[in-house]
C-alpha cells in the first residue's frame, strides 16, 4: 500500500472521508451533475456516467454556467453530494454553496484547494482523508 | 449591515458576502450600480428555499436589479409538458425574487434591455453569457458570480474588490491569431458560435484575445460568441482587437504583457469545433430551438425573411425563445406575422434548458446556438445539430437535417 501526504489550503473547513474521483477536465455542475442521484452527467466528459455521491471528487476548477452553485446546493439538500471537493485554486463557485449550505442546513461542505503539481498526483480509486487544517491523506 | 441595522435579510446577505470575501482573499468590498440575478431559475427546492428565506426576512435590493430567465413562461407552460407541481414552485421562487424590489425582466440578455449597463460601471451580474457580454462587449465590470451571490451583492449594494472589478486583472492572457480566415465565413451567423466554442476550450478560465477579424461582427454576433465560450469554457472576459472597447490595439488587450501562450486558429481548427457542437446519429428532427441567449429584435428581423412564404414541416416544432418585453417590440414591428404563417411557437421568460416543457417523444433537436448544443445532452438527455439560421429553418422545412457546408469545406 502507497500513502501520501498532500498539504492544501481549506477553502472551507471540515473533515471527510471517501473514494477520490478525479478528472484533469473542469466540469460545470449545471449540465454536468444529476442532484437527484449524484451521477457525472456531460456527456462529454471524461467522468460521464461515474456516481460522485459521497465520493471525494477532485476537478480542477468550474466550468461555464452560473447556475453550478445552485446545483451543489440542491445535491447538499437532497443528500447527493460528494463528501468533499478537491481543486486546484479556491473555487469561488463550490464555495458559495458551501457557504450557503451552511446558512440554510448547517452542512458545509469540506473544499480544499491543492497545487497543481499535487493534484497530479491524484487518481480515481485513492482512499482520501482529509482534515480541518486541508491536510490530505491519500492511500492506494 | 452585518450586525443587523439594516434588517435581518441584510445581514445573512452581507454574511454570506464577507465570508465570500475572505474565501476569494478580498481586501474591500466595491459599490456596485446595478444587480442582475441568475438565481430566478427554479433547480429544486433548496434555492426556492434561499429565496423565500431572504424574502420572509423582508429582503430589497437597494440597487436596480434585472432577473435572469425564470423557470417558467407564465404565459404558455400549459401547452407543453410542464409539471403542475414544478410550475407552482417554479412560480413561489419568481415570486419571492420580484417581492424584493427587482425589475421583472425575466431574461437571460439584460444587455439587451433598457437596463443595460455603461462602459466601465461596477456591477454584479450572474448568468454566464451576460457576464461576458458585459464585461467584455460594454466594458463594464463584474466578476463571474454565481447563483445566489448575486442576489446577496443586490440587497447590499457591493461586491468584493476582486477578479474582474479590478483594471490589472482585465488584460488578456492568450491569443487567438486568425489566418486566412474567409470573409464570407466570418459574416455567416454560424462562425462565431463555432469560434466561441473552440475559444471557450482552448481558453478555460483564462482571458483570451482575438486578432485578425476583419469583419467587424454585430452586437448578435458578440453574444453568441461570449455564450458559446461561456459554455465550453468558463470565460467571463475576452477582447478582440479593434472591435471591444478595451482592446483598441493589441498592446491595450494585453495591457502591454506579453501573451501566455498564442493559438492559430485554422480552418481544420474551426472544422473540428463546428463537429463538437453536434451530437446526434441521425437525419432525425422534431424541434428546432432559438433563442439562446434570449433572442433580439435584431435576430427577430433577420429570421423573418428566412420564412417568409414558407411553411414549416408538420412533423417538427420550431421554437424561438426570448423574453416578452422583445417579444413584444417583435409584434409591434410585424416580424411575427411571417413566424406565425411559418408554424413557429413562441417561448417567453425562461428556455428549453431552465424548464421541463418537452415532452419524451422530441428527441432530435437542432440549434443555430453553440450554448445549446453544449448543454442539450447533458441537461436534456436530447441528441442535438448545431447549423446556422438559414439551415434550421431549412431543415425545419424538410423535415430533416439539412445543413450547407460549402462556407466550411475544405
Amino acid at each position: 500500500m502507497e500513502r501520501m501526504i498532500i498539504k492544501g489550503n481549506p477553502v472551507i473547513t471540515g473533515i471527510a472521508k471517501g473514494i477520490a474521483l478525479v478528472s484533469r477536465e473542469p466540469l460545470s455542475f449545471w449540465g454536468g451533475y444529476d442532484w437527484k442521484t449524484g451521477e457525472i452527467i456531460d456527456r462529454r466528459h471524461p467522468l460521464s456516467g461515474s456516481i460522485a455521491k459521497d465520493k471525494i471528487l477532485a476537478i480542477p476548477f468550474t466550468r461555464g454556467s452560473s447556475t453550478t452553485t445552485s446545483v451543489l446546493l440542491e445535491a447538499v439538500r437532497a443528500k447527493t453530494s460528494p463528501a468533499a471537493i478537491i481543486t486546484t485554486a479556491a473555487d469561488f463557485f463550490f464555495a458559495l454553496a458551501s457557504v450557503v449550505a451552511d446558512e440554510l442546513y448547517a452542512q458545509p461542505i469540506p473544499l480544499v484547494a491543492i497545487s497543481e503539481s499535487d493534484f497530479a498526483r491524484l487518481q480515481t480509486g485513492d482512499r482520501v482523508e482529509i482534515n480541518v487544517q486541508g491536510k490530505i491523506v491519500v492511500e492506494r | 449591515m452585518q450586525r443587523g441595522d439594516h434588517g435581518p435579510a441584510t445581514k445573512m446577505a452581507m454574511s454570506i458576502l464577507v465570508r465570500m470575501a475572505e474565501v476569494s482573499g478580498a481586501k474591500e468590498l466595491i459599490d456596485i450600480v446595478g444587480a442582475h440575478i441568475d438565481s430566478t431559475i427554479y433547480i429544486g427546492d433548496a434555492g426556492l428555499e434561499f429565496a423565500e428565506r431572504l424574502a420572509g426576512l423582508g429582503a430589497k435590493v437597494s440597487v436596480p436589479t434585472t432577473l435572469n430567465v425564470s423557470g417558467l413562461d407564465e404565459h404558455h407552460w400549459k401547452e407543453w409538458a410542464v409539471p403542475s407541481e414544478w410550475a407552482r414552485q417554479a412560480q413561489r421562487q419568481m415570486a419571492a425574487y420580484q417581492s424584493m424590489g427587482t425589475i421583472p425582466t425575466w431574461t437571460c440578455a439584460p444587455y439587451q434591455t433598457e437596463m443595460r449597463p455603461s462602459f466601465g460601471q461596477q456591477i454584479a451580474w450572474g448568468e454566464s453569457n451576460a457576464i461576458v457580454f458585459a464585461n467584455s462587449v460594454i466594458g463594464a465590470r463584474t466578476e463571474r458570480y454565481p447563483d445566489m451571490f448575486d442576489i446577496c451583492c443586490a440587497i447590499t449594494g457591493r461586491a468584493p474588490a476582486i477578479g474582474l472589478h479590478l483594471t490589472e486583472n482585465r488584460a488578456g492572457e492568450l491569443l487567438l491569431q486568425l489566418n486566412d480566415i474567409p470573409e464570407a465565413l466570418q459574416q455567416s451567423d454560424d462562425f462565431y458560435p463555432v469560434l466561441g466554442n473552440l475559444m471557450g476550450r482552448v481558453a478555460l478560465d483564462r482571458i483570451p484575445v482575438v486578432s485578425g477579424i476583419s469583419v467587424v461582427p454585430n452586437e448578435d454576433q458578440l453574444k453568441a460568441f461570449g455564450a458559446a465560450s461561456a459554455s465550453s469554457g468558463g470565460v467571463a472576459l475576452f477582447h478582440i482587437v479593434g472591435v471591444t472597447p478595451e482592446a483598441l490595439t493589441l498592446e491595450s488587450a494585453f495591457q502591454g504583457n506579453q501573451p501566455q501562450a498564442t493559438l492559430y486558429v485554422t480552418m481544420e481548427l474551426l472544422r473540428q469545433s463546428r463537429s463538437e457542437l453536434t451530437y446526434t446519429d441521425s437525419e432525425n428532427l422534431d424541434m428546432v430551438v432559438l433563442g439562446s441567449p434570449h433572442f433580439s429584435l435584431a435576430e427577430f428581423k433577420q429570421l423573418a425573411p428566412l420564412v417568409v412564404g414558407k411553411q414549416k414541416h408538420p412533423d417538427v416544432k420550431f421554437l424561438v425563445t426570448s423574453s416578452r418585453a422583445m417579444t413584444q417590440l417583435a409584434q409591434h414591428t410585424g416580424f411575427l406575422d411571417s413566424l406565425r404563417a411559418f408554424g413557429a411557437q413562441l417561448t417567453v421568460d425562461t428556455c428549453i434548458l431552465a424548464t421541463p416543457m418537452l415532452p419524451p417523444e422530441i428527441k432530435y433537436l437542432m440549434t443555430n446556438s453553440a450554448k445549446f448544443a453544449y448543454y442539450t445532452p447533458g441537461l436534456l438527455g436530447r441528441k442535438i445539430t448545431f447549423g446556422s439560421l438559414k439551415d434550421c429553418v431549412d431543415s425545419a422545412v424538410e423535415g430533416k437535417i439539412v445543413r450547407d457546408d460549402s462556407l466550411w469545406s475544405e
